[in-house]
């Protein structure tokens, strides 16, 4: 009892905070477009954690949809019709494409392997970025286009204008596929997922059958990810082969890891920190790939449980 | 059409050596210790730093001697210090730490060397072709694929003969057993990290020769070793030779065709094989799952 009480306190607490953050971020050197950037690769960071923290599979190749997203949105946008939303829903579609086929590919393969195979085939979508120039810009990124007002037919909300609008804009989405993640999690299909986390062969011996399950979460992962990736490209106005490469994966992972993989508002006190952290170093150095590089590995070896898994240890002592 | 196709392959065949050069180590440390080595290219690029930075007091010949040596040496102290913490722990965590260190290394070398490609020189008698017909069939190609085959040929006699070998590959299968038999675990995981450093430190060298010097040298080559592991087979050395060797024919006769999907082509490679023998080429049924 004490437990659900507290976790309602917790909630409340964070989407307090998230939906005054515009107000607040200021007074701790922050400004709009970085909560928004918060925002976005938490999200990103969360729907990653669905598959490392809720199912126990680890992927290392999570940047590839992300990317795909962020051209899927931007390519819609420049070549096929001008609109927000279809933009992110063909980001989003032809990154469940291509996570259903290589879903079905991986499946099988666990732990390390399951890693090593993610990330190699995170770089098809890297080289087709990097390589295809007339389309998607090669190197430079696709640029040329921007974000457009939503239409809803009675009037128009333009959210590129005004950070602060697309602030809640990128708020709204990311409860949506929050809240959804959070039902999905509660539910049948979740329990199995933790089943599955917890002891593979005892949940194959129960009947339960693994493979389709550890596919549903992975393209459950994916997608909500791609969403990350188109809401990235239409704050940035601007999609980077970066964004696919396996460096953006390492990022998100070490985000859930950060705030901590075993809770579900970990990975997005991970991104916080990374965010914040990356932006505030990589004004101050030119070396900030050592001190990323350094985080990362002390990090692992002094603070492997994250902020959460700190704060429950706390609390249980 | 004919040279052109023997130049590509010829080509792919060198680049799938580094390739194998580098998914050996990386297996290696792999199947006896679990953990992916994220930082091997950046060993690789230590070991072509060292090298250009000895040369001008022991040549060539000397640094091709010591700098996979000494890289051998950096590798042995990073297990020691690090790596070793996170055994029998998720592999999450050696995965993040060997990414993170392979960002500091990159970082470090840019920092210490300057972020400009560095002319890496070898002897002359080297540079030049083998025959005014095959342009392309430099000296120095050749030696490297010698090299190359006699470094391999060299570690699976030392796997298959010596008693460290042995004892690395029977870890390799069962760890518990092998330690419960009296083998130091420690010592020997330590110095099967070193060994895999020292073939990432030798690929580093020969490749500074080849391409020059970059701090981000060894990023392109990790991915495809990465690919030539799984094509080859999980668990399996042989196979990763031969991942390798196929996946860089395969890229160099791509390239004749169809340049711009050269790098791409090794992915699809890898995705069949994913559908039509999970375990690899030649893998143990059974590491899979």
């Amino acid at each position: 009892m004490n437990s659900t009480l507290n976790r309602q306190i917790a909630n409340a607490l964070i989407w307090a905070l998230l939906l005054t953050m515009p107000y607040w971020i200021g007074f701790v050197g922050g400004y709009t477009s970085l909560a928004s950037r918060v925002v976005v690769l938490a999200l990103a960071a969360m729907s990653l954690n669905f598959l490392l923290g809720f199912t126990g599979v680890l992927s290392f190749g999570h940047a590839a949809y992300f990317g795909i997203g962020a051209y899927g949105v931007g390519m819609t946008i420049k070549y096929l019709a001008p609109s927000t939303p279809l933009g992110i829903l063909v980001g989003m579609g032809v990154a469940a494409a291509a996570a259903a086929i290589i879903g079905t590919l991986i499946v099988r393969l666990r732990s390390v392997y399951f890693a090593m195979v993610t990330i190699a085939f995170g770089q098809v979508f890297y080289f087709i970025a990097y390589r295809w120039n007339a389309v998607t810009g090669g190197d430079d990124g696709l640029s040329g286009w921007r974000t457009l007002p939503l239409d809803f037919g009675i009037g128009k909300l333009d959210i590129a204008g005004q950070p602060l609008t697309f602030y809640y804009f990128v708020l709204a989405l990311f409860a949506v596929a929050v809240g959804i993640m959070a039902l999905l999690l509660r539910s049948p299909f979740g329990r199995t997922l933790l089943a599955i986390r917890e002891n593979e062969r005892r949940a194959r011996f129960l009947g339960i059958p693994v493979e389709q399950h550890i596919w549903m979460s992975w393209l459950i992962s994916c997608v909500f990810v791609s969403l990350a990736g188109t809401l990235y490209a239409l704050l940035n106005n601007f999609a980077d082969p970066h964004d696919l490469r396996w460096d953006q994966s390492g990022d998100f992972v070490i985000m859930a890891v950060l705030g901590g993989m075993r809770s579900f508002w970990g990975p997005l006190i991970g991104a916080a920190i990374f965010v914040v952290l990356q932006d505030y170093i990589s004004s101050q150095t030119e070396n900030w790939m050592s001190f990323i590089g350094l985080f990362f590995v002390l990090i692992v070896l002094f603070f492997p449980r994250g902020v959460v898994g700190l704060l429950r240890r706390k609390a249980a002592s | 059409m004919t040279q052109l196709i023997l130049f590509n392959v010829f080509n792919g065949l060198i680049i799938g050596a580094f390739y194998a050069l580098m998914a050996l180590g990386l297996s290696m440390i792999l199947n006896l210790s679990g953990v992916i080595n994220f930082a091997h290219g950046g060993f690789l690029a230590i070991g072509a730093y060292l090298a250009y930075s000895l040369t001008p007091y022991i040549g060539f010949w000397g640094a091709l001697a010591v700098a996979p040596i000494l890289t051998a040496i950096i590798g042995l102290l990073v297990e020691r210090v690090l790596i070793r913490r996170l055994y029998g722990r998720d592999p999450l965590y050696s995965l993040l730490l060997t990414f993170g260190l392979a960002f500091m290394i990159e970082d470090g070398t840019r920092y210490l060397w300057g972020p400009e490609t560095l002319p890496f020189t070898i002897p002359d008698w080297l540079a030049s072709p083998l025959s005014s017909d095959f342009f392309f069939l430099t000296g120095y190609r050749v030696f490297m694929v010698v090299l190359v085959l006699v470094t391999v040929g060299a570690l699976f006699l030392v796997l298959n003969r010596t008693r460290l070998g042995i004892r690395i590959r029977a870890g390799s299968d069962d760890l518990e057993t092998v330690s419960v038999l009296g083998v130091n675990v420690r010592i020997l995981r330590n110095l099967n990290f070193g060994l895999g450093i020292y073939l990432a430190g030798l690929a580093g060298v020969l490749a500074a020769g080849m391409l020059g010097l970059q701090p981000t040298i060894g990023n392109e080559l990790i991915m495809p070793s990465f690919v030539a592991i799984i094509v080859g087979g999980l668990g399996s050395l042989p196979g990763t030779l031969l991942g390798g060797l196929l996946i860089g024919v395969a890229s160099g006769v791509t390239a004749v065709f169809f340049p711009s999907a050269s790098e791409a082509v090794i992915y699809v490679m890898m995705g069949l094989v994913l559908l039509i023998r999970p375990r690899g080429l030649l893998g143990e049924e059974g590491r899979v799952l």
